[in-house]
């Protein structure tokens, strides 16, 4: 496959296809919402107005464009080639998450929904939605895990302060999958009024389209950015990979330019030869599962196995589609980073750089401080750094033996 | 003729309607399961069907979530499921049996595997509840040819162009999901049933069934009225519930408790 010739944006194919991964596998309950919500999109993404009103809202209500920041003496530690952290930390909220909820809810406005709903795992997503519920006037619901209600107390409080109900999930393993199992179910019964805002570039089509149109301005910025800092492409991109939604946002816009490299890094977890992890990119197997057929975890029965990592966004089983199409293609390289070594690289931003990264961005720095120094100083990484790392506070202090 | 049409062909003749339970396979132990199913055919079962436990059944209710999670930590497999259909066919050879559960664990036995062994061991038709017909064009040609028959769901918000998508894909007879939401959910509401069947009959000749909300004798009735076939899940998955600890004994009274609320609903069905 020529990969500069490639038409990026005819994926995925009319029924929601990336190559074998995609498309939309839902219960019948659910399929004329999700029709309605197709056609709604397909209708808007192309409407001037809908276009414009989007822009503002990023531009004036998010913050962006979001800096590219050359990491400089980071990159001099590291002894290599030098390291831009596309700071989408700094978006309102402290993550990529809001690019994705500000035009869902846009679309919901235009679609006359007065209800919201939302899972979220790290709490990120569910922050996100409850604030622009709460700026548009929306009833908020979201799902999260009794696990990550537990892990992620300030997230859980943030949401509720913007008037967002959390609801905690005890089935299955009480993470971000039974959140999402638990939002399909409450938007099954209440079709009429409610519109779920899926925080990743997964389910049913077209969420994992319509999710990375939204997040790609994170990788159009970058581009025009490093052109203008350095002078050229970069050698390089890196993004950690749980859903997949500020990977494929920062991959995007340079998957035809054949001689940047791509890295999406997983979680690894304990290590991937535990078992204990969440790299279905790296270790699973094709499935389907929440609407979507991609790399899975799961046993040799089929069911979803439980996921390990200490970041609470990208402990899933699964993967947005288009990755798993990316990996098949051989386009994107997906490697996998585990907790010691994300726990590493997220103490080295913050003591080198003064910036405290989020646990997920943190395995994208990891997998970053081993490609540096193998690459010559004249070479360029851009490194989403997805978001913040205040939310991660409690974990962090909690594996060092220290309570706040 | 498959099992599910003469079942159906004979209710016709005699003008009755169906009783299907559901119950999830493996749920609360993998030894209940067969016998359930004789008594339950004792009592007035037209057609069983049986879950396949999932991990994460998404458009089920709790009920059904925790039928599953219970089924699970007996590790019952796909092919546990169809194992217990083989041990149910010995003693049974005209009850049909169909499965109901998710795609994930067909998918990982591969399509041509499942319905060979499931074929073999006596299944009639599967109910795959996360595939829609517009992704089922490898999985149809394969059921068709092992004799298997596809059931689909319709649902109260399903327009009629893709009433007539899903009938033309489905055989043995279609699932009218009774109301918004998931399994075990509340309050079936008979006229609008009526008024939907009433659209599904000038779209297809496909027997109908109608479940979500059938929790009692009396709405399996006045359902049994309008639908070919009268699905009952939740209320039995919940008499199971109640005996979480396998105790002696548990066993013979749920499989009586389930017996005593399939015969009521079949006396009021015919009556």
């Amino acid at each position: 496959m020529q990969f500069s010739d490639f038409d990026w944006n005819s994926m995925p194919d009319a029924a929601g296809h990336f190559g074998i991964h995609g498309g939309r596998f839902v219960a019948e309950t659910l399929m004329e919402a999700i029709e309605a919500l197709d056609k709604a999109y397909s209708e808007l993404k192309n409407n001037a107005e809908f276009q414009a009103e989007y822009d503002n809202d990023l531009r004036h209500y998010v913050g962006r464009p979001s800096p590219l920041y050359l990491a400089e003496r980071w990159s001099r530690e590291l002894g290599g080639a030098n390291i831009y952290l596309k700071r989408e930390d700094l978006n309102h909220t402290g993550a990529h998450k809001i690019n994705n909820t500000i035009g869902q809810a846009l679309l919901a406005k235009y679609m006359n929904k007065k209800r919201i709903i939302a899972e979220t795992g790290a709490g990120q997503h569910g922050v996100a939605t409850a604030t622009i519920a709460a700026r548009l006037g929306l009833e908020c619901v979201v799902y999260m895990g009794e696990v990550d209600v537990k892990r992620q107390a300030p997230n859980v409080y943030r949401m509720k302060l913007l008037g967002a109900e959390v609801r905690p999930v005890s089935s299955g393993s009480k993470t971000l999958k039974d959140a999402l199992n638990e939002a399909m179910r409450d938007w099954v019964t209440n079709v009429d009024d409610t519109f779920y805002v899926l925080g990743t570039v997964a389910g049913p089509a077209p969420y994992p389209e319509m999710v990375r149109d939204f997040q790609t301005i994170i990788g159009r910025e970058a581009r025009e950015q490093i052109q203008q800092q350095a002078g050229c492409l970069p050698d390089a991109l890196v993004a950690c990979v749980g859903g997949g939604s500020n990977a494929i946002g920062l991959f995007h816009e340079f998957l035809g330019d054949e001689p940047v490299k791509i890295y999406g890094v997983e979680a690894a977890g304990e290590g991937l030869e535990t078992g204990n992890h969440a790299a279905p990119l790296c270790m699973g197997k094709p499935g389907v599962l929440h609407g979507n057929r991609t790399y899975l975890m799961n046993d040799p029965n089929g069911q979803i196995i439980e996921t390990h990592s200490v970041s609470a966004g990208l402990d899933y089983p699964g993967v947005g589609p288009e990755h798993s199409w990316l990996k098949d293609i051989g386009r994107v390289d997906y490697v996998a980073v585990d907790d010691k070594e994300a726990m590493t690289a997220f103490h080295a931003l913050t003591r080198i750089e003064g910036i405290i990264p989020a646990l997920e961005s943190s395995h994208a720095l990891a997998y970053a401080m081993k490609l540096a120094p193998t690459l010559s100083k004249d070479k360029n990484i851009i490194v989403n750094l997805s978001g913040r790392g205040d939310k991660d506070i409690n974990t962090v202090a909690a594996l060092e033996g220290i309570t706040l | 003729m498959s099992r599910i049409a003469a079942c159906f062909k004979a209710l016709k003749a005699q003008q009755k309607t169906a009783l299907v339970p559901y119950v999830t396979a493996g749920d609360s132990h993998p030894s209940l399961t067969v016998p359930l199913m004789h008594r339950m055919v004792a009592a007035g079962a037209d057609i069983i069907e049986l879950g396949i436990p999932f991990s994460d059944p998404m458009a089920d209710g709790p009920t059904i979530q925790l039928a599953c999670e219970r089924a699970l930590v007996h590790n019952v497999s796909l092919r546990d499921v169809i194992t217990m259909v083989a041990d149910f066919r010995q003693k049974d050879q005209m009850t049909p049996v169909v499965l109901m559960g998710y795609l994930n664990p067909i998918e990982v036995m591969g399509y041509q595997n499942f319905a060979e062994s499931a074929s073999q061991a006596g299944v009639d038709a599967a109910l795959i509840v996360d595939l829609p017909p517009e992704e089922s064009t490898d999985i149809l040609p394969i059921f068709k040819q092992h004799d298997l028959d596809t059931i689909y769901l319709l649902a109260p918000t399903t327009t009629p162009e893709r009433m007539r998508i899903v009938c033309e894909a489905g055989s043995g007879f279609v699932y009218y999901v009774s109301l918004k939401g998931v399994t075990g959910a509340n309050n079936l509401d008979v006229k609008a049933v009526a008024k939907r069947l009433d659209e599904i009959r000038t779209i297809s000749t496909l027997p109908i069934g109608v479940g979500f909300g059938v929790k009692d004798a009396e709405t399996a009735a006045n359902v049994a009225k309008l639908a070919d076939a009268v699905v009952v899940g939740s209320v039995l998955v919940r008499m199971i519930e109640a005996y979480p600890d396998n105790q002696a004994g548990d066993d013979e009274k749920i499989m009586s408790n389930i017996s005593e609320l399939l015969s009521s609903m079949r006396s009021a069905m015919d009556s």
